[in-house]
Order: structure tokens, then sequence, then C-alpha cells
């Protein structure tokens, strides 16, 4: 007795009537796995999600991942084409334009029902930027497994997560200053490396 | 936990709040007598490698308990992250080291989707065996582990470590290595078994109540075990629903929830087995929910030995090397024998994951330690440590 | 005593106790007896790091039998073990745990480097928190390749290192390092820095691969 999957649409158009002033949006997902998820505003996510976790119908009631991903600043390029007057005629021509995306950081949640046996409904929330606006409300309150996955994250990427109540290293010793998972990370110098030399003995 | 007679505000309202620890308690209690603040471990013969507790004692009575993680972490996903997809596969057999199989079935499965590979139906029942001796010999560690914990010396561990041995023989005949199998992959398996490797397994699972009979009658009743393990570490389904407990942890508690049942992937859903649960998820029904579940294994072994069709071992579409999925993600998620093993691959459509990310169960399980072990002594701190039954390698990756 | 004797009067006391022997009479030297006593009640330290540890529990249960080469015995505090088995990966969060176990056990005492990771790091070596050898904190007596090494070859290690303790002469310049006083017995235990463990490692015991240009 497998549950009917409840796709992404429903649940957005269910937490836009709950939650007034909520902006949703659905994020398309290409993979044959057809898992879509969800984009929640930082106002309005702790009310959407303990929304989804209480609604009678989705039972959200169990958060079974959490994590973070880091996007980098990318370069989207696109094929317009342009009016342009090319010896004295009007034509049209192709132009590649490129548009800086800036990077950010981001979090997802999977979210399962234990009482319904359905899901995974998938949340995510994103920063501003990767350097000064990496706030995002804590979702621990809500599902008191993201506990340590939030503090996973702060360690991992980041992200700080306003709300949470212990919001320390998980991992990585207090101490350290980097933020390893990020792309961008450069692990310290190995002094033993061999690369370059030459092997004896072939 | 029924939805027809719970009120959901109730429910609610039920599950406490995590616990902050924001300022640090004061070294004496409201009588101004002194607090005790014990560190356990990284290194602890109790904690089941290398898992640290920050323990501070009233009396003899637990008022806070710290986990700290860390001290194995290997950067698994970092790793997998600027590896193909293909070479991920051993590191997930070290994941969670006892149960390399179920790992890698996890893995496979969240490529699976995350490619749209299907899998043929006999690699689909190899699977299933392989998956379901993974879980025998991982219980059955688990309690010899357990009871070790309670003080029982080597003994119970010597018998499960017996038993064990017979399972990894057949992993080793059948995959080349004891404990790092790496034998599944995306869209199959590495290596058909052969006629005589299943009558091997038909015959070890034929004998295997008659030990899981001997192991029950000398533990299951007895006073002393009763004594450490009833009671003790109690937590309530509304909780453990909400910490996003998983496996036998959350069953004990009452909570009729496996993914095999649920998502039934792979082939679970032709098999006949139940899913014993636990009504007052203490130490003791922990203990009871793994030889129950090993009574199941038992029987979906039974069962797919009997019913293995004959055909490939690998979908012919499948690619191994040089594996782009196109831009998407993937969660796929298994019952390992800890819990609820997940996989949450991002692809940006080259020959390496995006993101990769393992859902740990042994870690989240543990979300709930302190809440369970308030209140308790430190010899059943130990207890209640165990019965979760963690790996450090899956904890802190 | 052994101190002072040359190869060719070793070789003649060895054919002496030989041929007393067949007549009866049995002797043996100082050093003898006391190596023989030590190699075969050698404690290991309860102290598994990761998946190596599995098998090096399974080295003690009942198929593969550590207790017939003496070491049954695993004692949780390094003040009692003799050997501390590193099995596993070491990561740089857990490096100083290590060596302030090491130096917490008493003289004379022995490592063995268990697996791939205990060696070099093995399959995680490029992991940010991953610390690419224990050589490089603590001098390593025997290394055991392997992801993980079966316990056969745990057993062997072993034998090895048995060995290695019978040939340790008491007295004279050949004689091991825990009889020479002003070697160390202890060793710094690294701190967490911002980035990375400081130092990296202990050049007073880290001797790294020297790369041989032809
Ligand atoms: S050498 Fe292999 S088996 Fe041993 S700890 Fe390292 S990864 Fe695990």
């Amino acid at each position: 007795m497998r549950a009917e999957p409840i796709t992404a649409e429903q649940v957005k158009a269910a937490i836009e009537a709950a939650v007034p002033g909520c902006r949703v949006q659905v994020l398309a997902n290409a993979s044959p796995s057809g898992q879509h998820s969800l984009i929640l505003d930082h106002e309005h996510a702790a009310e959407a999600a303990r929304f989804l976790r209480d609604d009678p119908t989705l039972r959200l009631d169990y958060c079974s991942n959490a994590t973070g991903v880091d996007w980098l600043d990318s370069e989207l390029s696109e094929k317009v084409k342009v009016k342009k007057l090319v010896d004295g005629a009007e034509t049209e021509v192709e132009e590649v334009r490129k548009t800086k995306v800036p990077g950010y950081l981001e979090a997802v949640y999977h979210l399962y029902s234990v009482e319904k046996k359905h899901g995974p409904v998938i949340v995510r929330m994103r920063t501003g930027d990767r350097k000064e606006d990496v706030h995002l409300p804590s979702l621990t309150g809500v599902w008191r497994s993201a506990e340590f996955q939030e503090r996973e994250i702060f360690d991992l990427y980041g992200v700080i997560f306003d709300g949470h109540p212990d919001l320390r290293r998980l991992l990585m010793w207090d101490e350290f200053k980097d933020y390893p998972m990020r792309k961008d990370y450069v692990p310290p110098a190995d002094d033993d490396d061999l690369v370059g030399a030459e092997r004896s003995g072939g | 936990m029924s939805p027809e007679t719970a009120n959901l505000e109730e429910i609610v309202a039920q599950v406490p709040p995590a616990r902050g620890v924001v300022e640090p308690l004061p070294p004496v209690n409201a009588e101004g007598e002194q607090l005790l603040e014990i560190s356990m471990g990284p290194h602890h013969p109790s904690t089941h490698g290398v898992f640290r507790m920050n323990v501070v004692l009233e009396g003899e009575q637990v008022v806070r308990l710290k986990p700290v993680f860390g001290y194995l972490h290997r950067n698994h996903e970092k790793i997998a992250e600027n590896a193909a997809y293909l070479a991920a596969i051993p590191y997930t057999d070290r994941l969670d080291y006892l149960c390399s199989m179920t790992n890698n079935w996890g893995y496979a499965l969240a490529v699976e989707k995350l490619a749209g590979i299907g899998v043929p139906e006999r690699a689909e029942y190899i699977r299933v065996i392989v998956a379901e001796l993974t879980r025998l010999q991982n219980h059955a560690s688990l309690i010899g582990f357990l009871m070790q914990d309670m003080g029982m010396s080597g003994t119970p561990l010597m018998y499960a470590f017996r038993e064990r041995e017979k399972i990894l023989d057949l992993f080793e005949s059948l995959s080349g290595a004891r404990m790092m199998c790496n034998y599944m992959r995306f869209g199959g398996v590495r290596v058909d078994t052969s006629a005589e490797w299943l009558r091997q397994v038909r015959e070890l699972n034929g004998e295997f109540p008659r030990f899981l009979d001997e192991f029950e009658s000398l533990l299951a009743g007895n006073e002393i075990l009763m004594g450490r393990a009833q009671g003790v570490g109690v937590l309530s389904p509304e909780l453990a629903v909400s910490s996003g407990a998983s496996g036998p942890m959350l069953r004990a508690s009452g909570v009729n929830y496996d993914v095999r049942k649920v998502d039934g992937y792979g082939v679970y859903d032709r098999f006949s087995f139940r899913v014993p649960l636990g009504d007052h998820g203490d130490v003791y029904d922990r203990y009871m929910m793994r030889v129950l579940e090993m009574r199941e294994s038992v029987k979906i072994l039974e069962q797919a030995v009997r019913d293995i069709p004959a055909g490939p071992i690998m979908d012919p579409k499948a690619r191994l090397r040089g594996l782009r999925p196109k831009a998407g993600e993937a969660y796929g998620r298994i019952e390992s024998p800890k819990g609820e093993l997940g996989f949450y691959l991002i692809s940006d459509g080259t020959g390496n994951p995006y993101r990769y990310r393992v859902r740990p169960p042994s870690l989240i399980n543990l979300t709930v330690l302190e809440d369970m072990c308030l209140g308790r002594g430190v010899a059943d701190v130990v207890v209640i440590l165990g019965s979760v039954d963690i790996v450090l390698g899956e904890v802190d990756r | 005593m052994r101190a002072g004797l040359g190869g060719v009067m070793d070789e003649e006391l060895k054919n002496l106790k030989a041929e007393l022997s067949k007549h009866g009479v049995f002797t043996t030297t100082f050093e003898e007896l006391y190596n023989w006593g030590r190699k075969n009640s050698v404690w290991p330290l309860t102290f598994g790091l990761a998946c190596c540890a599995i098998e090096m529990i399974a080295t003690t249960m009942a198929r593969y039998d550590l207790a017939r080469f003496g070491a049954e015995v695993f004692r949780a505090s390094p003040r009692q073990a003799d050997l501390i088995i590193v099995s596993g990966t070491v990561t740089k969060k857990m490096a100083p745990q290590v060596v302030r176990l090491y130096n917490q056990m008493p003289e004379p005492k022995y490592v063995i480097a268990m697996g791939a990771c205990a060696i070099s790091g093995g399959p995680f070596r490029d992991g940010y928190n991953v610390l690419k050898g224990i050589d490089r904190y603590i001098p390593v007596d025997v290394h055991i390749p392997g992801c993980p090494p079966r316990p056969e070859a745990l057993i062997d290690a072993f034998m090895t290192l048995q060995k290695k303790i019978d040939a340790q002469q008491l007295t004279g310049e050949d004689r091991p390092r825990h009889l020479k006083e002003d070697l160390p017995s202890e060793f710094p235990v690294p701190e967490y820095g911002e980035h990375d463990l400081e130092p990296p490692n202990n050049a007073e015991v880290w001797n790294p691969l020297k790369v041989i240009q032809k």
C-alpha cells in the first residue's frame, strides 16, 4: 500500500494557501529521478516548515536528510538574437550574452511522512551570497533531526543557522577556521608529495 | 502512534525541544554541590571506536551529555566529489565497515535513480541475499558488543563472531574480500553467484535459526540482562520520529516504518516478512528488535534463494566507466542494518558528482542520546550507547 | 651476557648450549630468558580506530585466536599496555590523542601500524582531515599493508614483532631505544591549529621517503 506521490506543485499551492506571503518557487529536476524541490524564502521558512509537519494531509513529520551545497559564482551564457545595423541594413545577429550569477550556499531538506508513508518532499533555502550574507533560519525547532545536520552544514560550509540552539562545529575542531566542503577550499600543502619528482627505478 | 486516536497538537507538544548549551552549566548545582564533568572517549573501551562524550554528573546522575564527533572524519564526501561515480563505490565500503554490501546498495540505488539505470531481476535477488546476510552478521555482532558493554566479557561476542566468520567466508568466495566487498555496481552486481554458492547460503541459512535459539536462550531471559536493559534509555515514539531515528531504534519505540516495506526498493515487495515492533522503546526492546529481525532475515533469505531467476546480472545499457548523468539530483535510501541509509547526489553533467552526501543513520540516531541518558548513571550511558548501534566510520564519515 | 663477545664466540656458545642440552643440562642467558618472557606476554592496548579495528577484533576471536601468541590480554589503559596497534585511519583530530596514549604507555613499548591508513593515509590520503601516516609523530616498529589486512597478516606482524623483541640486546651499542637514556620515550603532542595540526610532523621521528634521482 504505497502512498500516491505528491507533486511539488501541490505542496507549493498548499503552503501558499496556508502561509500568507510565503514565496515558494518550484525547482524542476531534469534527472530521471523526478524529485523536484521547493525553494522557500527566509522569513516564512520556519512557518512553512511547521505547516508541512502539522498539516493533516501532508504530515511530513520526518526530516530524513539535511545537507548543504555550495554553488560557486558562475557565468551564464545564452545566445540571444539582436537586431543590428550591418552595412546599413538591419539584420538579426546572434550574440552570446554573458551574465554573472553570484554564488550562494544552499541547505536542502528531504522530508518524509512516517504517518502517511509518503515522500520525499524536498525544500531548499538559499543564502544571499557566499561571504557575508550566509544566514538561514534554523529548522531544528521543527524537526529535531536537523540539530546535528545543521551543525554539520555550519561546520563544513559555513552557513549560520539563526535560532539553532547550539551552533558549534560538529566534525572539525573548534579552532579550525576554514569551511572544508566549499568548492574553493584548498587543503594545507603536503610536504612529502612526490609530485613532479622522478621516482627511482622507473 | 495511531493517527486516529492521537491529537495532533498534543503529539507535537510532547516533543521536547532541542537542548542548547550555549551558556556552560555552573560547576555547582542549586544546593551548592560540586558537579563532576568527565570526558568519555575518544579512547574508551565502551565507545565502539573513537566517539567522545562530555558528561556532567550530579552525584551519580547524568545532568548533561554532549557528544563530540569528528575523530574519524575522513572526508568521504569531499573525496567522492573529486572522483568518478564508479570510484566512490570502494569508499562506501568503508562507511559502515561492518556492512559494506548494504552501503554499496544504497549508493548504487541513488546513482540508478540519478541516471535512470535499470537492474536485472537476478541482480536484484543477489542484492537481497547479500544484504540480508549482512544484516544477520551486523545484528549478531551488535548483540555481542552490547553484551560486552554490559560486562559479559567476551563470550557472547565470541559466539557472534563465530557466525560472522561463516558469513564473511561466503562474502569472500563471492567478491574476493572479507569485509570490503566492493561488490555492487550501478545497474547490477559485479560477479555472478554459482549454484554451489547458493547452496552454501541455503545451508548456512538453514543452520542459523539453531544459533539464534541458542543465543536467545542464553541471553533473552537472563536476569542481569533484563535488569540492566529494561526501562533503561526509553525513547518515546514522538521524539523518535521527530529526531529522525531510524532502523531498529525507531521500531523499538513502536513506530512501524521500515524502508524495505515503505519504498519497496529492489524486489522487497515480493517477499513475505514481518516488521517487528517494540512497545517500550528501551534498551531491551532494541536488543529484542535485532533478534527478531534476524529471524525475519532468515525468512527472506529462504525465499530469495528459492526464487532466484536465471539471467544477466548487469544492465547492458549501464555505463560504469565514464558515466555522465545529465544535470539533476536524486536521493536514494535503503534500510541498512543500522537504519535509513541515504545518498544524495547532484550531477552537473560531468563525470563526478557535484554534491555527494551520505545520510548516516548512526549519526542521526545519536541526536537523542542525551535525552535517553539524562537522569541515568554512567554505566547506563554505556549500555544505551551500545544499543543505538553506531559505527564511527559512518558517524563521522 | 652477550656483551663484548664477538660473532665467533656467539656461534661457539650456541654449539656448547646445544651440546649440553643433549646431556640434559639446560642453560640459558639472562637476556634470552628476559626476552622470551617479554615476547610471549605482549599486552596490546584496546584501541580501535576504524575498519581495521574490526579485523583486529576478529583476530582475537576464536577462529584466529591471538591468545596462542600470548597477546589476548587487551588492556583498556595505556598504563598497562606494551603494544599499541594503530588500527585504522588517524585523522588530524585524533592524532594528538594517539600521541598522548603512546606517551602514557610505560617502556618498553611497541607500535604496529595496521593497514594502509595508519601507514600513509591509505585510500583517504587526499582528505583534508587525514594524517598521512602515524610515523609522522611516533616511531613505528612493524607496518602491515592491506585495506584491511587480513587477520593472518596481523598475526604475521605480531610474530615479526616477537622476533624483533627476541633479538634485542640489553647491553652494548645496539641496545634498543628504551634502554638508551638519552633517547626520548615521549614525543611532543601536536596541537590544533587554524588550518592544520601544528607542527604537521615531528622531524625527529619522521623519515619521509627520499626520491633517488638517477
Ligand atoms: S586501511 Fe582500509 S580498512 Fe584499514 S582503516 Fe584504512 S580504509 Fe579502513
